[in-house]
């Protein structure tokens, strides 16, 4: 089978050619699988109280908070499906939970 | 090629030896056992280097046996009744991975009332899970499908897994004449084995298994898989006439005796076809126009040659060692019912379902079955279409 295959050439699929079995010959397709749109919460993070302990990262079911060169940068709202425990178990209160309709009416305004 | 006095699970177990797989995941329950026990016993030995997976339960031997296969490894397990069952929603997960596991099935009744004996319950209660399947009369056909199973299951143009079954005690546990190959020639027929994007592959990764639902593929994976049982029916074919060069022993999808001129057919799968063989030689014998057909292949079901095979005759009788409750009749019957429709000329089809949890099957039920199909064929107006051999209280016609 042809290693050139895609998951983001997912549409050319079709019975006879795709791979038997539906596997997919590229691993870590999650990433590209977008599955936020289940939160009904989204945590938002306030900089300034936030000192990049990385206990929200370890704690994130879904790997969606984002870290680069040890330091927190966002939170992978893809991915994020709002379950709220980075809020949980953040020592400084960095994280709030807040409700995901009125944070998209708020981002349309923008 | 060497002549042994074998049980069919004993038979089984030397056909899985002489392939030597890389991973056996199993579990034994009865009558399986044997298979499990034996193979065990190789690996004990050093006679075999196959990987061993000694499993809690079914479910997970064929999960270890799904992750195995998917790995690249050739793999097998054997099961029988309530671990086929437990097996149950992994199963359709190896058809659907396309993983070409093998698993010889001891066909036992399910629970309950609680029985351990002989009945088609387990492996027809599985016939759409997506698996190729052989049913096999004897220790020997046991031994041969078990080695072909290989072969179809890993032809690339068909890539599912298959499961090959004997009769639970019948077969399994009585011992029978058995023709034995050679392992070498057993390994040159069935070669070596190439897996498809194995996940031990850590230089190519793959995603095996994916979630596939809202907007996804999983109708057309579902098409492609009944794709590969009509290519199956095929390599079957084309692996049974070369498994007839090596051995003599040439395997299709059914086998008929006395069919030609027959007005009278018996259909029967599993051991019951020698039983109904012996009684149509004997019939025959009396100047009945009786015929029988033995099914091989039940999935996929090779209906357009069963009904060109049948299409001479007036009356059939279709032989089920399971029941379909509430549904026409036994397994076996609906497809060779559905099957026969296309015919211009359709002939008068009748159910005999016997045998459930090991209830032995008489040469007096077989006549029995005969004799009233004479009075069908002779025009005799019968309306009851489902009939149960050697049940107390229910007689042939159908008065409780």
């Amino acid at each position: 089978m042809s290693k050139k295959w895609k998951y983001k050439d997912i549409d050319k699929w079709g019975p006879g050619r795709h791979e038997p079995g539906g596997t997919i010959p590229e691993s870590g397709t999650a990433e590209d699988y977008k599955t936020g749109g289940w939160r009904t919460e989204r945590p938002v993070r306030d900089q300034e109280k936030c000192n990049d302990c990385m206990i929200c990262f370890f704690a994130c079911p879904d790997s969606a908070i984002r870290v680069e060169n040890g330091k927190l940068v966002d939170i992978d709202l893809g991915h994020c499906k709002g379950c709220g425990i980075c809020a949980q178990v953040c020592p400084r209160d960095a994280i709030k939970m807040e409700d995901e309709t009125r944070a998209r009416k708020e981002e349309e305004k923008v | 090629m060497s002549r042994k006095a074998m049980t069919g699970n004993g038979a089984i177990a030397i056909a899985l030896k002489q392939v030597e797989p890389d991973v056996m995941s199993a579990y034994p329950i009865t009558p399986q056992t044997e298979i499990a026990q034996n193979y065990a016993q190789f690996v004990a030995d050093g006679a075999v280097k196959t990987e061993y997976i000694a499993v809690e339960s079914e479910h997970s031997a064929m999960s270890a046996a799904i992750g195995s296969a998917a790995a690249g490894a050739r793999t097998i397990t054997a099961t029988s009744s309530q671990g086929f069952a437990l097996m149950w929603e992994m199963l359709f997960i190896a058809a659907s991975l396309r993983l070409p596991i093998t698993m010889p099935v001891i066909t036992r009744a399910l629970s309950g009332p609680i029985n351990i004996h002989c009945d088609h319950s387990d492996s027809m209660g599985g016939r759409d899970c997506g698996w190729v399947q052989l049913y096999g009369e004897d220790a020997q056909e046991g031994y041969d499908n078990a080695i072909q199973a290989f072969r179809i299951a890993e032809h690339m143009d068909v890539r599912l897994p298959v499961m090959t079954m004997i009769d639970g005690f019948i077969i399994s546990g009585a011992i029978g004449p058995l023709d034995v190959l050679e392992d070498e020639q057993v390994k040159q027929f069935v070669g070596p084995y190439k897996a498809i994007h194995p996940l031990l592959d850590v230089d190519n990764p793959v995603t095996v298994g994916a979630f596939d639902s809202l907007g996804g593929w999983y109708f057309e994976h579902k098409v492609t898989q009944n794709m590969a049982m009509a290519k199956a029916m095929d390599v079957i074919g084309g692996v049974g006439r070369e498994y007839g060069q090596l051995t003599g022993r040439e395997y299709s999808h059914f086998k008929t005796h006395h069919i030609e001129d027959a007005e009278i057919v018996l259909v029967a799968i599993g051991s019951a076809a020698g039983n109904v063989k012996t009684m149509v030689d004997k019939l025959r014998d009396h100047d009945v126009k009786v015929g029988m057909m033995k099914v091989r292949t039940f999935r996929p079901f090779p209906a357009a040659q069963i009904a060109a095979a049948l299409s001479g005759a007036k009356i059939i009788g279709v032989m089920d060692r399971s029941d379909s409750f509430g549904a026409l009749g036994g397994p076996l019957f609906m497809e060779i019912r559905s099957a026969m429709f296309e015919l211009g000329a359709r002939p008068q089809i009748y159910n005999f379902i016997y045998g459930l949890g090991g209830r032995d099957i008489f040469p007096d039920d077989i006549e029995g079955a005969v004799r009233l199909l004479e009075k069908a064929a002779a025009g005799e107006k019968i309306t009851q279409k489902r009939y149960y051999l050697n049940v107390r209280e229910v007689s042939l016609d159908g008065q409780a």
